[in-house]
């Protein structure tokens, strides 16, 4: 039974950043717009985290500036789509792309920094508590963050009227619009708030799950995280479920490399990305199911005047 | 006084050619902006990185074999995104072409034969195609994202020659490096330009540049898959079929990276190692558009980007700038380019505020 609370702990960790990730991208799609620029967003985040969190000695500071680096730049994207009217698509591609270069560039002088990470709670007695101790008790703050952010996304989308209208703004944003909603504020809102959550998907990695920094350390997480709120269809549970399958994906390829299995690390390393791929088309093949789903104005640009 | 956005009756095309232009014109501001916050002198820097690298005959050979996959890739590309198929793994199919075309030289290592070097670049057009053709199918067949699926098979086809060059296409006499071993003359791309390493990999790109514009301008096909990404309802009222512009956009893309994964195996890097492109592939969706989808204007728009390459090398070298600074300029350049797209369908009215308090 240790060995399964073990493997719970380490999937939950493995799965957090793209719950972060994945979560905030929800939010972002269900007010109708497409940001692709989680990747690029979640390493701006990452390496702001890291570079205050190494400066300040206080890696909960570093949190908070990968968060408002996350917003920065998405910040960026909103005033091109959203007020500019540029291509979503093409604006998201661009905001990956630049993320990456900028991160690479900031953090050329962090590579070999070390810094004292987030530790996982340290309530010693509680976690000693047989099995229950460790699966209850034993993860890292963050983990229990993106718990409480979970819960809270869900009941905003479904149990309040903001939530309502972000809702109704993805559908029909012509329709909301003549309602009086003030459509391009509510999303401004949303793509921040998606970019708040990749910035912090970023940080969870950078100064808790492996406190360092390594040029292009999300390994796509983004995109996978992505293809995520794809295969969720757009409903928080399924992200959750999904985002902890593949942490449990991740964490068994690195387990298998640890423990030496006898198939080349490549191989093994692959396996998210082909998993990403299959799953993606199976779920994708019930094409009734995701057009139900998707918003329906998902990358469409809207002007109040047509 | 506000100003606001109102939507042009049409779209103006002086703005679309102008928007380039504007955006090169504000990434220079940004890059010496940079410069002088890095406490560099501007005007030195930017004579580092826009004019020292193509001051000699080499320089300029560096910047046409640097322009060479970029051009390729773009215009490959250009011709899905202009049919609204976004392939955006063209670094994938490159390194799966050169997996393929590399794959030849070294089976037929010590072959002279003349037809090995035009076998390898089929071989190459044809591993991009292949693996263009997983997102196409998986596109057509069940609805999947070609985006993503294009983006997650980039990692597959790194680790996949990653594999190769760890285990089974190791040069035995390598010192354990994970390199193949170096491909003999007959699979070496030949020198265009004496004293350079100009290789005729960029007359290959010249003429997929001519083609390009010969499919996109004035052939059928190329016209149906315009009207296709234009107006699809349109499209699909006149027949013209989703799953085939779909299926031709994206083996287009495939084959045009695969050459250019080959172009690189068998030019300047000369064997197969882990890493065969710098990012050419991504860096050609911003060639693609900087150039308009245009085949001109990714000729001119590959040669700003490949300088952009060599002035972020000399840049580390001369002022001891990181080289990720190019990536910086690239992003930059393209959300430049895509900010002033804006002027295409909209134009800029200064709007009376009604007088508050009403």
């Amino acid at each position: 039974m240790d060995v399964f609370a073990e493997l719970l702990v380490l999937t939950l960790a493995a799965g957090t950043p793209l719950v972060y990730a994945a979560l905030g991208e929800l939010v972002t799609e269900k007010s109708g717009v497409l940001n692709l620029g989680v990747e690029g967003m979640m390493l701006v985040g990452a390496v702001a985290s890291f570079a205050v969190a190494a400066k300040s000695g206080n890696p909960w500071f570093g949190v908070a500036a990968g968060i408002g680096a996350g917003a920065a730049l998405s910040l960026v994207f909103a005033v091109l789509t959203l007020s500019l009217m540029a291509n979503q698509v093409a604006t998201g591609l661009a905001l990956s792309l630049f993320g990456i270069g900028l991160s690479a560039f900031v953090g050329l002088d962090y590579v070999s920094v070390v810094i004292e990470g987030i530790q996982p709670l340290g309530i010693a007695t509680l976690a000693g508590l047989p099995i229950v101790g460790k699966i209850v008790f034993g993860h890292n703050p963050l983990v229990y963050l993106s718990l409480l952010l979970f819960a809270a996304i869900h009941g905003f989308l479904y149990r309040t009227r903001p939530g309502l209208a972000l809702r109704a703004i993805g559908e029909s944003p012509q329709s909301a619009h003549a309602i009086g909603y003030p459509v391009v504020r509510i999303r401004y809102l949303a793509v921040l708030f998606g970019g708040a959550c990749s910035g912090l998907a970023g940080a969870y990695l950078a100064v808790a799950y492996t406190p360092l920094w390594v040029e292009g350390m999300t390994a796509g997480r983004g995109w996978i995280a992505l293809a995520l709120v794809v295969f969720a269809t757009w409903r928080p549970w399924r992200v959750l479920a999904g985002a902890y399958l593949f942490g449990g994906v991740t964490l068994a390829t690195f387990q298998a490399q640890a423990g030496g299995v006898a198939v080349p690390s490549q191989l093994l390393s692959m396996l998210p990305y082909v998993a990403t791929i299959v799953v993606l088309a199976v779920i994708s093949r019930d094409a009734t199911a995701i057009r139900l789903n998707a918003p329906a104005s998902l990358g469409r640009p809207f002007h109040p005047d047509g | 006084m506000r100003y606001r956005l109102e939507p042009r009756p049409a779209p103006s095309r002086a703005a679309g050619w102008l928007s380039p232009f504007i955006a090169v014109a504000a990434t220079m501001l940004i890059g010496f902006a940079l410069f002088t916050a890095l406490g560099k002198d501007p005007w030195q820097a930017f004579h580092v990185f826009f004019v020292k690298p193509v001051e000699t005959r080499y320089g300029v050979g560096e910047l046409l074999l640097k322009a060479g996959p970029l051009m390729l890739c773009a215009v490959g590309l250009a011709s899905g995104y202009r049919a609204n198929v976004w392939n955006i793994g063209a670094e994938g199919q490159l390194t799966m072409g050169a997996i393929c075309g590399g794959g030849l030289a070294l089976l037929f290592h010590d072959s002279t034969s003349l037809l090995l070097l035009p076998a390898m670049i089929v071989a190459g057009a044809l591993g991009g195609m292949a693996w263009a053709a997983i997102p196409a199918l998986l596109r057509t067949r069940f609805n999947a994202n070609e985006i993503l699926v294009s983006l997650m098979l980039v990692y597959v086809a790194t680790y996949t020659l990653s594999l190769l060059v760890h285990g089974p296409w190791r040069d035995p006499e390598g010192f354990n490096f994970p390199q193949s071993k170096m491909f003999e003359p007959a699979a070496l791309l030949p020198n265009l330009l004496e004293e350079t390493r100009l290789n005729v990999g960029f007359l290959i790109a010249l003429a997929a540049i001519a083609a390009g514009w010969v499919f996109m301008a004035k052939s059928l096909v190329g016209f149906q898959m315009r009207v296709a990404g234009l107006a699809p309802a349109a499209a699909n009222y006149a027949g013209i079929s989703a799953t085939r512009t779909i299926w031709l956009g994206m083996l287009i893309g495939g084959a045009c990276a695969g050459v250019a994964g080959v172009g690189e195996a068998a030019g300047p890097v000369g064997q197969l190692q882990p890493s065969i492109s710098p990012g050419y592939g991504f860096a050609a969706i911003i060639v693609a558009f900087v150039g308009r989808l245009h085949p001109l204007g990714i000729l001119c728009a590959s040669l700003l980007m490949s300088l952009l390459y060599l002035g972020g090398e000399s840049a580390q070298m001369e002022l001891a700038l990181p080289s990720a600074v190019t990536g910086l300029f690239q992003g930059t350049l393209l959300f430049f380019l895509l900010a002033s797209d804006v002027f295409i369908n909209f134009r800029l009215r200064a709007a009376r505020v009604p007088a508050a308090g009403g």
